[in-house]
Formats: structure tokens, C-alpha cells, sequence
């Protein structure tokens, strides 16, 4: 599977508070009513915590969300 | 659906039946379309549309009698468009003719015998299909002594009769028609129409022919009795155009007669309400015909005469561009898809299920059935986008959770005659009030008032989920038949609705109708202006109800005032169908409107009502804030609780009543509740924006009290972390201020899971 590039803007300064790492852009994958697909979204490098910004979360992802419901 | 159902359902809907004008013309003119070219000055385009049906149009536009005059609907506020007058002008002004192109050549042969109106128009018609067409006549022009020839010169008859020949008609000058020739015709050609003034069905010597199809007795022999003196000129080419198409269908041994009913001028059932349209009578036609300007004026005088009474009352109906035809067929085209989208779903979802469409209609078309069998048909197929509804039923199922619902005996009895039932939505917005009620209930009613606090269902039911409202109408048989099957009171008329289906054997009586009758000791303080009255939309079949309330109101000196629509025909307020959870944009919409038709401030009998005029800025009170004043001196500004406080109204009210009235402790609260949280306004806002709860932001933060996994900014040291509590998650940015006390800065959720790495 293919991974989607959808973020632009750089989250380098959220750190994970466990691990203290910076976050760095990973594969992740996001799954709605059966569909699943690969996103690349910033996460902790050590134990894989995700960040999912607001505006991802309120565009996109929702624009998305709403496509799988109507199929 | 299936496609008989929709089929009704869309005949049922008339705004596509055609205008009086149209219905009226023997050859089906469309006068509405062509009078709003005429108005807007597109005169090419006008005559285009006349030539869509009118053979020979440079002759017929002039000859025309306006057979639709004293049909046309402005006949009855001033006086009907003078259509015929306006052909006149169009034949006479247009600049553009569009060409006659005939259809292939077919390789079948007509005759026609006589060239008189029907003659001519049966030639030009065939030969449009493609039929090679011969006419019989000793004189090829011989119609133009038959016809009105006021605005005709005989040169523009040749002129058309040129055209005819340059369809393909070949015109045969030297024969009579008789019943010799027609006998040889039948014999020559696939078919024959016999012009009824150059040869009728006496002269042919055959029994009066069909008056539907003109067959006659003869096989291929298509014929009309000798029109009445006087017939319009329209009617005798509508006889010659009916023989062509018969001609037609005979060739193709297709039946001559499906499908013709509306053939002859019939009766529209096309509704066009004129009770606002202001009388306006024509101008004299000048000798000379219309100029530019008095056509103009004479066009505009057309109604564009539509149905659209349920779209002009509904910004629903509005919303999605249509009207119940078109949003039958989307519906039901959204039911059959197999892979795809599915794009009636916002329009299946976004109806008040209000009913207004179905008492407006001349046919009674109900959105609300046709809404409501979608949905069911959705949840049972599995497709109903799982957001649309959730924060509601959520909310129902938070007012039926143990923390906020009591069933009890009035304090002190152990049976109930009466039991009060204030719905979920009264306590979530003015729990003070049920509170008051409820006090004045149990000292006014004798035999014991009990207390049913709980949701009635109505979320299901709206939603479509058929399963989970018998299961919670089976809850609330339990509970009503364990105070002793007592008769309910019901604060709401949307419980009432659902009342009525869960237990239908129960007897419930809205609470105005209780107070109604005992309204003594009650002290209402008077608003100090006049305000108008905001029915509910689920009382709109309650006329018992809708009378009792207006019955009080004047019992108790409250003045008010009525919106046009009212009582039976009131306008929800936004919140119906669940339309603020699935289409939140356009409940506002709906909650502004409804608003801006109440005069000075409302005064309603519903907390929703209330709470989504007060929401879109109208100033609104409930009755109780009257009727039970709480020594707010400005009830009408009363803020309206946002999502959390409304759950949290529910739980004190139950903890308070509980305490005061029973003297027993309320069930204990979650653990998560001790976590203190605090809010920025930004938070606050977005919260109420997204429908984020005060709970929601508690167990995220109690999720990563236990994980301890957070990421932290390391620009202004927030921390953010987020947490699924079942189908949402949430996301939350906040300060941690000191143990176990946080500052939230900002919220938001997504319903997508996270699954972690890709591997």
C-alpha cells in the first residue's frame, strides 16, 4: 500500500513526553469502517505515538470520514 | 424502495404537472416557458419554443385564438395572458427561425387527401418522422380561405407551404379527394389520413371513426367526422396532429391508443397558490400588434405558475434545490446502489420529519414518511453514516443512564395515579423548572404523582432504528407498569408522539392541559411585552394540546401573538428529525428563519424549541419561565446550557430531587469526574463547535493519567494527548497546572482509528 503525504507544516518541536524524542514523519496506518490506508504523520520515533494536528483532523481526515460513510 | 412505491410517491408530487395554459391548448403549447422568453425580451428563444409544437408556425402563431385564455390562471386575478397576441408579435419580430430537419427517410408512404388545416399539419407532422408524404388536392393553398386570415397575408401561407414542400410533401394538384381515391390510396400507400373538410367519415362511407385514435373501419384508412362549425383553428390542426401520430404507431404496430389520455385539453393538477398575487389587467392589443414594450409588459403578467407551496415553506426543502419528485427519485436511486456513493444520504438525514410539507400540499406529500422509511432502510442495510445521529443517541442514552433517571412513587405513597414525565431534554435545559413542576403537580393532583425521568425514545425512533426504540419502549412499559400503570403527564410533545407508540394503552396528557385545569394556586409573573407563540412541530396533530395551551395562555392573561404559520401549520424550529446532529449549518438555517417570522420574543411549550430559537439570537421564552417563574428578571435572554452543562443539569437534578424529595443518595458519579479540569474560552467554544463533552476531555486526560503517553511542544510546553473512548478521538491540548489539575487549551476529534506503524 502506498503511503499518503498529506502534511506539510513541520511538528519537529512536539517531542514525546515518555521517550523525549522529536517527532519525525512515519507511515501510519488509519482505518474507518473497513478502509484502511497509510498516512505518513509525525510520530515518535522510539514508541511510535502518533500526532494527528487539528487541522488534519477538521479537513482532510473529515473530508475522508464522510466519503466512507456515503459508500 | 421499490420502484411502484416510488413511482406513487412521485405522483403524488404535481410540481412537474404542466401549467393551465399548456393543459388547455388542443396542440399542448408551452405558454409558461415561452411567455418567460417573451418577458425577459429573448424573442428568438420564444419562437423557438413555439416551434417546437406549432406546424407551420409563421401561419399558425398568427391564426392561433388563444384557446387557453379563459383557462390560464390569471384569468382569475385580472385577466388571462393574451397568448395569442404575443405569437403574433413573436412570428412578426423574430429574426431566427430554427430549421425543420426531418428524420431519415423511413421508406413508408403516406397519403393525405385535402390540404385544409388537418390535412397540412398530419403532412407536416409525418414528414418530420420521416414518412414520405403525398397530398391529395385540387388546390394546395386551398386552406387559406378557411382561415382566419386578420393578421395573414397569403404570401406567408405560400411561404410555408414552400417549406412543407422542401420537407419532402409532394403536393398532387389534380385529384378530388373521394372514397374512390382514398379506396385506390390504400391500395398505393402503408397509410392514409383523410382531411375531414375534403373528406369526412360520411363521405368515406364508414361508421363514425375512433375519437381517441381516428382508426377506422378501414385497416391504414385514418379519418374525423366534420369538425363543429367554428372550431378554433388550433383544435383542427390538434385533429390532423393526432392523425399523424395514429399513422405513426400503426406503422410501428404499436397501440394506437396507451398513453393519449392527456391528448385532448384535460384538467391540470398543477397548484399554483395566488392567494398574494395582486390583480393585474391586460392592455388593449393595439390594431397593429404589440410593440416591444406592451409584449413585454403583457408577458410579465404570467404567473410561471408552479406548485413549490411545501419548498417555499421549508428551508429544507430549499436547501437541497428540488422538490419531493426529485428528491423521491434520489432517495430511491440512494437505496439502490450497491458500490458507490450514496448522495441522498445528507438529504435522507437533514429532514425535520416536521410534517408542515404534508398539511401544505394539495396532495399531501410527506417528506417525513418518505425521510423515515429511507432511514429505517438505511439502518437495516447498514449504511446509515455512523455520525449522523450518534451525538444524539449518546445524548439518549446519558438521560436513560442510572446517574440521571429516577421512577418513583410521589414521596411518602406507594401508588401513582399520575406520573410526571418531563422528557430529557426539559431537564437538560431548566432543571429548576421540573423541579418546580413537579412540586406543584404533587400538591395540586390527588392519588399520588410519581416521577418517570428518562428519554422517551424519540432519538431512535427519528434516527430509524426500529430495533433500539421497541427496546427502549420496552423499558419504559417496565418502568410505567412498575409505578402501577399510572396516566403520564407529559411536558413535551415530542414524548407525547413517542408515548403514544410505546404504550399506546397508556393515557397521557400534556402537562398544559393538566394545568389547564388546575391552575389556581399558580402565579405566573406576566412578560412584560407581547410575545408570539412558537407551537412546537410535533403539536401539530395534537389539537387538543394546541387548543389547552392557548386556552392557558388566556386563562392566565398571557397576551401573545400567532406567526402566520401556526398550530397546525408551525414550522419547526431546527432541532426535528435530529437535524442539528446530522446537518448542523442548516439547523441554524431553519432556527433563524423560524425566528425572524415570531414577532418581538417567542414564547414556546418545548425546551428545544426554546433552547434553538435563544441559540440563533432570537429571545425566547418557555412557558414555564412564566408560568413558574424562577426570579431570573430577564427569562427571555435566560443563556441557553451548552452540551456539557445540559448532561450535568441532568445528573444535579436527579441528585437533588433525590435528595431533597426521597431523602436517598443518587447513584455514585464515575471516577473520572474527580479530575479537574479547567477551560480557555477558545476551548470552550471549540468544544461546543465540535460537541466535544466536559466527560470526554475527564477520561482522556484519566486515559493518560494511566499511560502516561503524551507528546509535549517544546515552544510552549503543552502537552497533547488523545484517547478512543468507542467510536471518537478525542484530542486534547492542555497545561498541566498542578497534580491532578489541568488547563485546557484546545480540542478536537477525528472517528478514524489509528492502527499504529505501517509494517
Amino acid at each position: 500500500m502506498s503511503t499518503l503525504k498529506v502534511i506539510d507544516e513541520d511538528y519537529s518541536s512536539w517531542k514525546c513526553s515518555a521517550c523525549g524524542k522529536a517527532l519525525t514523519p512515519t507511515p501510519i496506518e488509519l482505518e474507518y469502517l473497513e478502509s484502511k490506508f497509510t498516512v505518513e504523520l509525525p510520530a515518535c520515533p522510539e514508541c511510535g505515538l502518533v500526532l494527528i494536528p487539528e487541522d488534519l483532523a477538521l479537513g482532510k481526515m473529515a473530508e475522508v470520514e464522510s466519503l466512507l460513510e456515503d459508500k | 424502495m421499490e420502484q411502484d412505491s416510488l413511482h406513487e410517491w412521485e405522483s403524488k408530487c404535481i410540481q412537474e404537472e404542466p401549467p393551465r395554459c399548456k393543459a388547455a391548448c388542443p396542440i399542448h403549447v408551452d405558454g409558461r416557458e415561452f411567455s418567460k422568453l417573451m418577458a425577459a425580451g429573448q424573442t428568438d428563444k420564444a419562437w423557438a419554443v413555439l416551434c417546437r409544437t406549432l406546424p407551420f408556425p409563421t401561419v399558425t402563431a398568427r391564426i392561433c385564438d388563444g384557446p387557453c385564455i379563459k383557462s390560464c390562471l390569471r384569468e382569475e386575478v385580472g385577466g388571462g395572458i393574451k397568448l395569442n397576441s404575443l405569437e403574433r408579435y413573436c412570428a412578426e419580430n423574430t429574426k431566427r427561425t430554427p430549421p425543420f430537419r426531418p428524420l431519415p427517410a423511413r421508406g413508408k408512404t403516406v397519403a393525405i387527401l385535402g390540404a385544409f388545416l388537418p390535412g397540412l399539419t398530419a403532412a407536416w407532422d409525418l414528414a418530420k418522422k420521416g414518412f414520405t408524404v403525398t397530398v391529395f388536392t385540387n388546390d394546395s393553398a386551398e386552406a387559406f380561405a378557411t382561415i382566419p386570415q386578420e393578421f395573414l397575408s397569403v404570401d406567408i401561407f405560400k411561404q410555408e407551404l414552400a417549406t412543407l414542400k422542401k420537407m419532402g410533401v409532394s403536393f398532387d394538384e389534380n385529384s378530388s379527394p373521394s372514397l374512390e381515391l382514398a379506396t385506390k390510396s390504400l391500395e398505393d400507400f402503408d397509410a392514409v389520413f383523410a382531411d375531414p373538410f375534403a373528406c369526412d367519415a360520411k363521405a368515406l362511407k364508414i361508421s363514425p371513426p375512433s375519437i381517441t385514435t381516428l382508426k377506422t373501419e378501414k385497416d391504414g384508412l385514418f379519418a374525423a367526422s366534420m369538425p363543429e362549425k367554428n372550431t378554433s383553428p388550433i383544435a383542427l390542426i390538434a385533429i390532423g396532429r393526432k392523425g399523424a401520430l395514429s399513422i405513426e404507431r400503426f406503422m410501428q404496430s404499436a397501440s394506437l391508443s396507451a398513453g393519449r389520455e392527456r391528448e385532448e385539453p384535460f384538467e391540470t393538477k398543477l397548484y399554483t397558490n395566488i392567494s398574494k398575487v395582486e390583480p393585474v389587467t391586460p392592455s388593449a392589443v393595439p390594431a397593429d400588434g404589440y410593440d416591444v414594450e406592451s409584449a413585454r409588459e403583457e408577458a410579465s403578467r404570467c404567473l410561471q405558475c408552479e406548485c413549490m407551496e411545501c419548498v417555499k415553506n421549508c428551508a429544507y426543502l430549499e436547501e437541497f434545490k428540488g422538490y419531493p419528485k426529485v428528491y423521491a427519485r434520489q432517495i430511491y436511486n440512494n437505496a439502490s446502489i450497491v458500490m458507490g456513493t450514496r448522495r441522498a444520504n445528507n438529504l435522507i438525514n437533514s429532514c425535520m420529519l416536521c410534517d408542515l410539507c404534508n398539511e401544505i400540499c394539495p396532495e399531501n406529500f410527506s417528506m417525513k414518511n418518505l425521510c423515515i422509511e429511507a432511514r429505517q432502510d438505511l439502518v437495516k442495510k447498514g449504511h446509515m453514516p455512523p455520525s449522523a445521529h450518534e451525538f444524539a443517541l449518546r445524548d439518549m442514552e446519558h438521560a436513560d443512564r442510572d446517574t440521571c433517571t429516577i421512577n418513583k412513587h410521589q414521596s411518602g405513597t406507594s401508588e401513582s395515579e399520575w406520573a410526571f414525565f418531563p422528557g430529557c431534554q426539559l431537564p437538560a435545559s431548566d432543571p429548576s423548572a421540573v423541579d418546580r413542576v413537579y412540586k406543584y403537580l404533587c400538591d395540586s393532583l390527588t392519588g399520588g404523582t410519581g416521577l418517570m425521568l428518562r428519554c422517551c425514545g424519540a432519538p431512535a425512533d427519528w434516527s430509524g432504528r426500529i430495533e433500539l426504540f421497541d427496546t427502549k419502549s420496552e423499558s419504559i412499559r417496565a418502568d410505567w407498569e412498575s409505578l402501577g400503570r399510572p396516566k403520564v403527564i407529559a411536558a413535551c410533545p415530542s414524548c407525547m408522539e413517542s408515548l403514544h407508540k410505546a404504550i399506546p394503552e397508556a393515557e397521557v396528557t400534556s402537562l398544559w392541559s393538566i394545568l389547564c385545569e388546575h391552575k389556581e394556586n399558580l402565579n405566573p409573573v406576566l412578560p412584560e411585552t407581547i410575545s408570539s407563540l412558537q407551537d412546537p412541530c410535533t403539536a401539530r396533530h395534537n389539537d387538543k394540546l394546541l387548543a389547552d395551551v392557548r386556552l392557558l395562555l388566556s386563562d392566565l392573561s398571557i397576551e401573545f401573538t400567532e406567526p402566520e404559520l401556526s398550530g397546525l401549520h408551525t414550522e419547526c424550529c431546527g432541532f426535528g428529525g435530529l437535524l442539528s446532529g446530522a446537518n448542523e449549518p442548516l439547523s441554524k438555517k431553519v432556527a433563524e428563519k423560524r425566528g425572524s417570522k415570531l414577532d418581538g420574543d417567542g414564547i414556546t411549550y418545548c425546551a428545544m424549541c426554546r433552547d434553538l430559537l435563544a441559540k440563533s439570537g432570537k429571545r425566547c421564552l418557555h412557558l414555564l419561565d412564566v408560568i413558574f417563574p424562577s426570579g431570573n428578571s430577564d427569562p427571555a435572554a435566560r443563556a441557553v446550557p451548552q452540551y456539557s452543562e445540559r448532561r450535568e443539569n441532568r445528573v444535579r437534578l436527579k441528585e437533588q430531587m433525590l435528595d431533597v424529595i426521597w431523602r436517598t443518595p443518587s447513584a455514585p458519579r464515575p471516577d473520572y469526574e474527580s479530575i479537574s479540569v479547567s477551560f480557555t474560552s477558545k476551548a470552550k467554544e471549540l468544544m461546543e463547535e465540535r460537541r466535544i463533552l466536559h466527560s470526554d476531555i475527564q477520561k482522556t486526560i484519566q486515559a493518560v493519567q494511566k499511560s502516561g503517553q503524551a507528546l509535549e511542544s517544546t515552544e510552549t510546553g503543552h502537552k497533547l494527548t488523545y484517547y478512543r473512548p468507542v467510536t471518537v478521538t478525542y484530542w486534547i491540548e492542555y497545561e498541566e497546572q498542578d497534580a491532578n489539575n489541568y488547563l485546557i487549551h484546545r480540542v478536537w476529534s477525528h472517528r478514524m482509528r489509528i492502527l499504529g506503524a505501517s509494517k
